[in-house]
């Protein structure tokens, strides 16, 4: 294996470059200067990237965005069980601008979801996970744990209907853990009824695990400036020819990613807002009423089809933590050489019907694994921990791969 | 436990075989149309349909006249202020005047005796019972729902709406055996509801001259109660229109730009 191609921040070249006035003065005492010339301008990228490759930028600028719309939501946001519905209310309706704010932060945190989705799954079709990657892989899923917590604490602050029971199925959930399950619903409640408490609970949390997801795209970002971007045939950059400098290639293609997702995002937050909201929690959340439909937001749908195929609550929730957790062990599960799916036929199909089998587990989850649907749920679970337990390990000894370009210049017959 | 987990069915399947996959297929049909919804109300024209729609402004201050003087009895909008009101189109002289008729409670006086004081445009709408609880009390025992969010929250929102206030055979279709007390309408849940038909033909007269038949007010009310639910959907759309039209223009240009500096690498510079 080659060593990546290695960025460009010797001191000794930051000061040739900033040497002169405020900013060389700044430079030499701390390169952030030369640091983003050298991480952002000349950082040598794959020319071969594709579209997928856009959405770690989006994500950045999501996540300022939910930011920038959750600290002023947040001045406006009351977190006690009777106030909280109603400020949530006086936000939307008579904060000036309220509704706006709302709106994108709604819309920013299910596009989040996606684009993270999409994200992950990129990172399994090119085999983004394996060596030298491991420590980018791993923060990204701890990332995703964060944003999935994050969310999940988000999607209570309403404390309307949808709030209350989501909350009460996932506190009776970890409540079914033997021998300590009670102790952690309460620790998780704050108290023997979900209250005042554990709204205040949750919107501290919210407001930290933020900030928190914050520093490990940092820890992310840090990681994939040292290993350097993969790239969709898996092999690694060998001589300039195969790379480009990150601007102006890639402001420009980042751009065009960003703005587009951008007009994504503008025609569901103004025009299609029924997509993504869920009517039910537009009624304040009552103890003493059980909606006839407890489903969660539809990222969580898959997760929810693994917590009700499994005919054991602990068993349900096992298997949905163990579906999250079996990504941290990838790295060492899938010892193929080769990474990019695209020259891995057996891998490919296979990675294709996980895909299937998550999506169906979301289908599962909205019909609540009723009836017929549970043994699709369990079947689809079935193949989700047999694709990465069984698939991908004896696929490493008998996959016939297909022969790898010998360099990226080769491959796009410029060599 | 049932109503704290629902649907959450535990079903012991020791056997998990493709064969049992086969079998499964044919299942979910039935399943789903358990939970299948009773069927959708006819579709109404409405003034606020589509990317592109607006509230009618007359319709929707004869719309909250019928709130004010008619739903308003049993019904709250607590989460509306009269300030609000000039989203339909009310001047702040007709707001501060219409709080100002609501009394609501006051502080305390010197003797520790209640008392009331005139509403502010900056006051919730009065509600009509002093809880939830005494709704429920004085109303049979269901209190009546609160209709800041009604619109949204029903399926088919306004359509059911003005199906529903369009719906109700008094008496009941023969047939169908009469429950005391209460209401046969084709749209309620299980067909009776404690609510009598609310909307009477003439019941109040309308200042800019339009007939105040029971359609013309269920289509004002409904109009009001769909503003309510969802107060800047004309600004939004207006707002969006532009968002939309900057991000294409800037589209294009990305694209352009992204073009040309890669044209520079396939040029073979």
């Amino acid at each position: 294996m080659t060593k990546p191609t290695p960025p460009e921040h010797s001191p000794s070249c930051a000061s040739t470059e900033e040497s002169t006035g405020l900013a060389g003065w700044i430079d030499q005492r701390l390169p952030i200067i030369s640091g983003f010339k050298a991480e952002y301008i000349h950082f040598r990228m794959p020319k071969n990237l594709n579209g997928l490759w856009n959405f770690g930028a989006i994500l950045t600028i999501v996540l300022l965005l939910m930011l920038a719309t959750g600290t002023f939501l947040a001045m406006h946001y009351t977190p006690t069980a009777t106030d909280a519905f109603l400020s949530v209310e006086a936000i939307d309706r008579q904060l000036p601008g309220g509704w706006l704010l709302r709106a994108m932060h709604m819309v920013g945190a299910n596009l989040f979801l996606a684009a993270l989705y999409v994200h992950l799954f990129r990172g399994l079709y090119y085999g983004s996970y394996k060596a030298p990657r491991e420590i980018l892989w791993l923060t990204g899923l701890v990332l995703l744990l964060m944003v999935m917590a994050t969310a999940f604490a988000g999607y209570i602050l309403p404390w309307g209907q949808m709030s209350y029971w989501g909350a009460d199925v996932i506190s009776k959930a970890v409540g079914a853990v033997p021998v300590i399950g009670d102790t952690l619903e309460h620790v998780l409640a704050g108290s023997d009824h979900l209250g005042d408490i554990f709204v205040h609970r949750f919107f501290v949390l919210h407001f930290i695990l933020a900030f928190l997801v914050v520093g490990v795209v940092g820890l992310h970002v840090a990681a994939v400036h040292v290993t350097g971007s993969n790239n969709p045939l898996g092999i690694e950059p060998k001589t300039p020819k195969d790379t480009v400098p990150f601007h102006p290639y890639f402001t420009s293609k980042d751009l065009f990613g960003l703005v587009l997702f951008a007009l994504i995002f503008a025609l569901l937050l103004f025009f299609w807002p029924g997509l993504l909201i869920e009517p039910d929690n537009y009624a304040p959340a009552d103890p003493m009423h059980t909606p006839a439909d407890i489903e969660p937001e539809w990222y969580f749908l898959p997760f929810y089809g693994m917590l009700q195929s499994v005919p054991s609550k602990f068993g349900g929730l096992v298997a949905a933590a163990g579906s999250l957790l079996v990504l941290f062990a990838l790295p060492w599960l899938d010892r193929s050489p080769v990474r990019s799916a695209r020259f891995r036929p057996m891998c490919r199909v296979g990675l294709i019907g996980l895909v299937g089998a998550f999506v169906l587990l979301g289908v599962v989850g909205q019909h609540h694994a009723q009836g017929g649907w549970m043994l699709l749920g369990r079947a689809a679970l079935l193949y989700y921990y047999c694709y990465f337990l069984v698939l991908l390990p004896l696929a490493t000894r008998f996959e016939k791969t297909r022969p790898l370009p010998t360099s990226i210049a080769a491959a796009q017959g410029d060599a | 436990m049932p109503a704290t987990l629902p649907r959450f069915i535990v079903m012991r399947s020791t056997l998990l075989g493709l064969s049992l996959l086969g079998a499964s297929v044919a299942l979910p049909q039935h399943a789903y149309a358990q939970t299948e919804p009773t069927k959708a109300p006819p579709h109404q024209k409405w003034s606020f349909d589509g990317p592109f729609g607006t509230f009618d402004q007359a319709s929707l201050q004869r719309g909250f006249m019928v709130y004010d003087h008619i739903c308003s009895t049993c019904h709250g909008m607590r989460s509306l202020t009269y300030n609000d009101l000039l989203g339909i189109g009310l001047s702040p002289q007709t707001i501060g005047a219409l709080a100002h008729s609501k009394q609501f409670p006051g502080p305390v006086d010197e003797d520790g005796q209640p008392t009331t004081r005139p509403g502010t445009p900056d006051d919730h709408f009065k509600a009509p019972f002093p809880s939830d609880a005494a709704a429920a009390a004085m109303m049979g025992g269901v209190a009546p729902p609160d209709q800041s969010r009604l619109a949204l929250i029903h399926p088919h929102g306004a359509d059911w709406l003005y199906a529903f206030l369009t719906g109700y055979h008094i008496p009941a279709p023969a047939g169908v055996a009469a429950v005391p007390g209460k209401f046969y309408n084709d749209w309620a849940d299980g067909h009776f509801i404690g609510m009598p038909p609310p909307l009477v033909n003439g019941a109040l007269t309308y200042p800019d001259g339009t007939p105040a038949t029971v359609e013309q007010q269920a289509k004002d009310i409904t109009t009001f109660l769909v503003w309510a639910s969802d107060p800047h959907r004309t600004a939004r759309h207006h707002i969006g229109k532009g968002v939309v039209l900057y991000l294409i223009v800037l589209l294009l240009l990305a694209f352009a730009w992204k073009k040309k500096i890669w044209k520079r690498l396939h040029g073979g510079a």
